[in-house]
């Protein structure tokens, strides 16, 4: 098993700790993962990207040119990873503010209205869980259960209060996810 | 204990350094570089092992207060990042001349000048060649993963004190803000004062004693025939390193015909290219050197003798090529590839190179 996977958008919509969390969940299940993220002044308010590879081998280079699957959360990311999923590979995005919406159709495309439903369900700040969920639904390379564990080893014992509201927003995402092609 | 932790490669310098027995870091902060002193005092080691952790007003305090600190007989070292390491060079000559262990991480960016805070390889030539004035050289590590940046800490200290001499860990912004998986080694206790005594009587400034002369630490000799004959022993001290030390990995070297040298970071993206060469049926294999100086001249000098052709990929504009040349001597053609400036190639461009160039 690999999975290679490229999560992008704007920074402040919890990108680079959406790969965290799943890279943690990785470990968990004793995957090999590496978490390789675009850092830098970008970070603040523009785009934010990170990729994440989950394998039962030795990971050998954390730079991907393609990726098997694209989490995309904004237009800009749009524009730029479309074109590099994997013939075959699966494509998630967000709808809001996409203005142009993916035209490929040699990959599986699937898109959640998820902004807009963290905001109407008052879930704003559980927004990158909520596509993790959706992710996952689409493509279990871990369990729920061990994002979970992930999760307890992530965060300082006081953060753990806010594991349960984590977890809805897991399977809120799982069900806002529609396939589109 | 053994202790498994997902972390940057920034962040396991500062684990390694803390269960080293680092007696003492000091360090400006610089992206990418600046977990390891963020780190640091998070982790507050002054509270556990008793370690120092200084953040200095500058890179030019840091490397001096380095000094000081292996002048002592003290497990000492500091990190920066490109523009850092550069402000560093008068006191990296100071340190070699007067023979003093310590240990050095460049986590680098792309330069010249203040350039960029993304990665890049460029600082090669500064580390194996001209990092400062003089006659001298440092043991140059190059680690391509998390695991390595934590290593690379112990490795680091154990050839410093063996030679007293600077050693240089050579990362980049990848290895640096990466996390991956990390094993972490039970704690290695510091050095007690008995045991600086036993292992740095003869050279480092304890006190003086009836036993021995006073040991005085200087890098200056205006008396040219004993500063020759100081060279002269600088010298002999790098033939031994270079003797004993060289250190290289190597894959799908057996039946190879074209051979990929890369370092670091670049080692990683290469490694991954090959295995599509190899999956394309091209007949390639990977050098990765780990220690940049000593470099593994002799090996690559063997498999000249029998491969077609050797390409080098490197995050610059062509740096660790001249010395894979060098060991070459026009015996088959050497390529170069490179992305400058904070670019990164993926392991499909340097296939690509493979395949246009390989034939």
């Amino acid at each position: 098993m690999k999975e290679t996977v490229i999560i992008a958008g704007f920074g402040g919509q919890g990108v680079l700790s959406m790969g965290k969390i799943l890279a943690y969940a990785g470990i968990v299940q004793n995957f090999e993962v590496s978490w390789m993220p675009a850092y830098g002044p970008e970070m603040r308010g523009g785009t934010a990207n990170v990729t994440v590879i989950l394998s039962d081998k030795a990971i050998s280079s954390p730079i991907a040119g393609e990726f098997d699957t694209a989490v995309i959360l904004n237009q800009q990311s749009m524009d730029k990873f479309e074109s590099k999923v994997k013939p075959g590979g699966v494509l998630i995005y967000d709808t809001n503010g996409i203005t142009r919406h993916p035209e490929r159709t040699d990959i599986e495309v699937y898109a959640m209205d998820a902004t807009e439903e963290a905001a109407r369900r008052d879930m704003a700040r559980m927004f990158n869980t909520m596509v993790l969920g959706g992710y996952l639904a689409v493509r279990p390379v871990v369990k729920i259960e061990s994002i979970v564990e992930g999760l307890r080893k992530s965060l300082p014992e006081r953060a753990w209060k806010l594991i349960p509201a984590n977890e809805k927003a897991l399977a809120t995402g799982a069900e806002l996810i529609r396939k589109v092609r | 204990m053994e202790e498994i932790k997902l972390i940057k490669g920034n962040e396991a310098v500062a684990e390694g350094a803390i269960r080293s027995g680092c007696d003492g870091y000091f360090g400006y902060p610089i992206t990418p570089q600046s977990e390891v002193l963020e780190t640091l005092m998070e982790l507050r080691p002054w509270e556990s092992t008793g370690m120092v952790v200084v953040q200095a007003e500058s890179e030019v305090s840091s490397i001096n207060m380095v000094y000081g600190g292996a002048a002592c007989g003290k497990r000492v070292m500091t990190s920066s990042s490109s523009p850092g390491v550069s402000l560093m060079a008068e006191g990296l000559s100071y340190l070699a001349g007067a023979e003093l262990p310590c240990l050095v991480v460049n986590v680098q960016r792309g330069g010249p000048g203040l350039g960029t805070i993304q990665p890049s390889q460029a600082d090669y030539f500064q580390a194996v060649k001209g990092t400062a004035h003089g006659d001298f050289k440092m043991i140059v590590l190059a680690p391509n993963s998390v695991q390595e940046m934590y290593d690379h800490v112990f490795d680091g200290f154990d050839l410093a004190f063996k030679y007293r001499i600077p050693v240089m860990m050579l990362s980049d912004g990848i290895i640096g803000q990466m996390m991956e998986k990390v094993v972490m080694t039970r704690q290695r206790p510091r050095w007690t004062k008995e045991e600086v005594s036993q292992i740095s009587d003869s050279w480092a400034t304890l006190g003086k004693h009836a036993g021995r002369e006073k040991n005085v630490i200087t890098s200056l000799e205006l008396d040219s025939q004993i500063m020759e004959k100081r060279n002269e022993h600088l010298q002999a001290k790098y033939r031994k390193i270079e003797a004993a030390e060289v250190r290289f990995e190597e894959s799908q070297m057996e039946d190879a015909e074209y051979v990929v040298v890369a370092f670091g970071s670049s080692a990683r993206i290469a490694s991954e290219a090959v295995s599509m060469a190899r999956a394309a049926g091209m007949k390639v294999g990977l050098l990765r050197p780990i220690t940049l100086w000593p470099f593994p001249t002799k090996r690559i000098e063997e498999l000249a003798g029998r491969v077609k052709g050797f390409l080098v990929p490197e995050l610059n504009a062509g740096q660790m090529v001249e010395d894979v040349r060098l060991a070459v001597n026009g015996k088959v053609p050497v390529w170069h590839y490179g992305r400058m400036g904070g670019m990164i190639y993926s392991p499909e461009d340097i296939f690509n190179e493979l395949k246009n160039n390989a034939r």
